[in-house]
């Protein structure tokens, strides 16, 4: 009798935790939904061209500017994989992809003012220069590794 | 009738709330005048959309259960806990685990690291707990579906790799600018 009430108990803690997380995720509906509806306005809308000109297929480059994009752009990481996703679909290099969703969620600089004010400007600024850094490495090795094996 | 009072974080959640669809407005409006402009193309918009949608609808429902079961088996007290007695290789474990299991925004997290930091905290365990955030076990599966498995595996084992080279550097730049001196 009580291992019946234990487990009822274990499964409706575990019921409002799944119910807390629907919650949350509930809450990025409107964000979530704009964006794709944005993302199949701009695959409509804009020539496949465009992206190939912001990206100008030197690796390098496409690194940093993927980096600069990641950084700036701020949002639940889930946004980042779907953008990163539908650039990869329009030509955009694995590697400027990846730098762009490790920025995204690594960097940040819009959180850069309340990091600052709470955990010291030297922290904050450091901290965020350095990632800015490591995404460019981080984004190159990972591609080196998959380019081995696979 | 006695109002109930909204604390700054409630307030803080609400202006979000409100951004979300005040967003999602903008572009509603948005197709509205694309769909008088060119409807073939706003039509092919929504084909894709809804393609999308179908896409990834699965795996949010999935994220969702994977959420409910991390913050069930391993709640944020416990977690918080586990940040503030940990030394030597044991903390780089703790803050590399704790920052992949942590929730919630960050700005959530940032008064409690705070605390950490003013108890004597390395800021390396702490630049490595916030790097470590990026890592979401229940957003794998978009990154899988997205990108492929090995991909997954390989950026995520590099990015908890550098979390720690991030973590050190920081510390170093931060002791050699304030001396040996804690900001």
């Amino acid at each position: 009798m009580r291992e019946l009430q234990e487990q009822r108990k274990t499964r409706n803690a575990l019921g409002q935790a799944v119910i807390k997380a629907a919650k949350s995720m509930y809450n990025m509906l409107p964000i979530l939904g704009g964006v794709i509806l944005l993302i199949s306005l701009v695959n409509a809308w804009v020539p496949k061209t465009l992206y190939t000109s912001i990206f100008s297929k030197n690796p390098l480059l496409d690194v940093f500017i993927g980096d600069v994009l990641g950084s700036i752009l701020a949002g639940n990481p889930i946004t980042s994989y779907i953008l990163g996703g539908e650039l990869l679909a329009q030509g955009v290099t694995l590697l400027a992809v990846t730098a762009f969703i490790v920025a995204w969620v690594t960097v940040g600089i819009i959180q850069l003012p309340a990091e600052a004010l709470i955990l010291g400007k030297r922290f904050a600024i450091t901290r965020i220069i350095i990632s800015f850094g490591f995404t460019i490495i981080i984004a190159i090795i990972t591609v080196l590794i998959l380019g081995i094996i696979i | 009738m006695i109002k109930k009072k909204t604390g700054p974080k409630k307030q803080e959640k609400k202006k979000q709330g409100k951004g979300g669809w005040y967003f999602l407005l903008i572009i509603i409006a948005l197709y509205i005048i694309l769909m008088i402009i060119n409807p073939g193309k706003t039509l092919l918009s929504f084909k894709f959309f809804f393609s999308l949608l179908i896409k990834i609808i699965p795996t949010l429902a999935f994220i969702i259960l994977l959420m409910g079961f991390i913050n069930y088996f391993i709640p944020p007290k416990k977690l918080k806990e586990w940040l503030s007695h940990g030394t030597g290789t044991k903390a780089w474990i703790i803050a590399i685990t704790a920052g992949i299991i942590s929730s919630g925004p960050i700005y959530l997290w940032y008064p409690l690291l705070n605390d950490l930091q003013k108890k004597g905290v390395r800021n390396g365990l702490i630049a490595t707990f916030l790097y470590n955030r990026a890592v979401k076990i229940p957003l794998l599966p978009m990154i899988i579906m997205y990108f492929g498995l090995a991909y997954t595996i390989v950026l995520t084992i590099v990015m908890i790799i550098f979390s720690v080279f991030n973590g050190l550097v920081v510390e170093k730049i931060i002791a050699k600018k304030s001396n040996g001196v804690k900001p």
